[in-house]
């Protein structure tokens, strides 16, 4: 089972004692906020956890893959992801059985 | 922006919760995110994206001071999938506006 937004709201009601409707409402918003800073082109250093940079493409050929007809890939710009230190850290610690290997 | 500046614009929207709250909010989130890779899961969140691991099989590395070679074992390490509504979001954001990419001088040191 993944994480998700309702598990980090019932978290914080837990924790914080905040309501379950406010809880909500901040986990939506913490990651409204993450998604405007990018879009507005801004890096997000959130530090225990990792970056999530911009980085800006080129346009280059591509090609339908169903119909192997050559259309170029237009310019763009796409998030990514860098870990930090202490998260690799700790994922790495992690002795996996390999059910994960195709995860994802 | 970083986790400081994420707290701060997280209370003035949020005028119910004092800051001290909202930046143990926010701490909560990320905290129970690094648990959730760290014990093997995966984080869905739509319209943000999803985190998962990726494994990296065992290779042969070498000690760059002495040039000896080292066997590494295979690992675990953190991926993001952006979800759709980021990737649009992003991708309209740099083509409307002709926004430079803001990366303030840093090193890319998280903590």
């Amino acid at each position: 089972m993944a994480l998700t937004k309702a598990e980090m709201a019932e978290k914080l009601f837990q924790e914080l004692g905040i309501n379950k409707r406010e809880a909500k409402e901040f986990v939506e918003m913490f990651f409204e906020e993450v998604r405007g800073a990018l879009e507005r082109g801004a890096q997000v250093k959130l530090s225990g956890f990792g970056n999530f940079n911009l980085r800006d493409k080129k346009q280059r050929p591509g090609r339908n893959p169903k119909t192997g007809e050559e259309i170029p890939i237009t310019a763009r710009r796409v998030v990514t992801f860098h870990p930090g230190q202490k998260l690799k850290a700790r994922v790495e610690a992690y002795a996996g059985t390999g059910d994960l290997q195709n995860a994802g | 922006m970083t986790k400081s500046e994420l707290i701060e614009l997280l209370s003035q929207r949020q005028k119910h919760l004092t800051s001290k709250d909202v930046e143990f909010a926010v701490k909560t989130v990320i905290e129970q995110m690094a648990k959730t890779l760290s014990s093997g899961e995966r984080i869905e969140i739509r319209g943000f994206g999803s985190f998962s691991l990726h494994y990296r099989p065992p290779r042969m590395g070498r000690n760059p001071k002495t040039g000896e070679s080292v066997p590494l074992a295979g690992k675990y390490v953190p991926h993001f999938k952006p979800g759709k509504e980021l990737r649009d979001r992003v991708n309209i954001g740099a083509a409307k506006n002709k926004i430079q990419i803001d990366t303030s001088p840093d090193e890319n040191e998280d903590d």
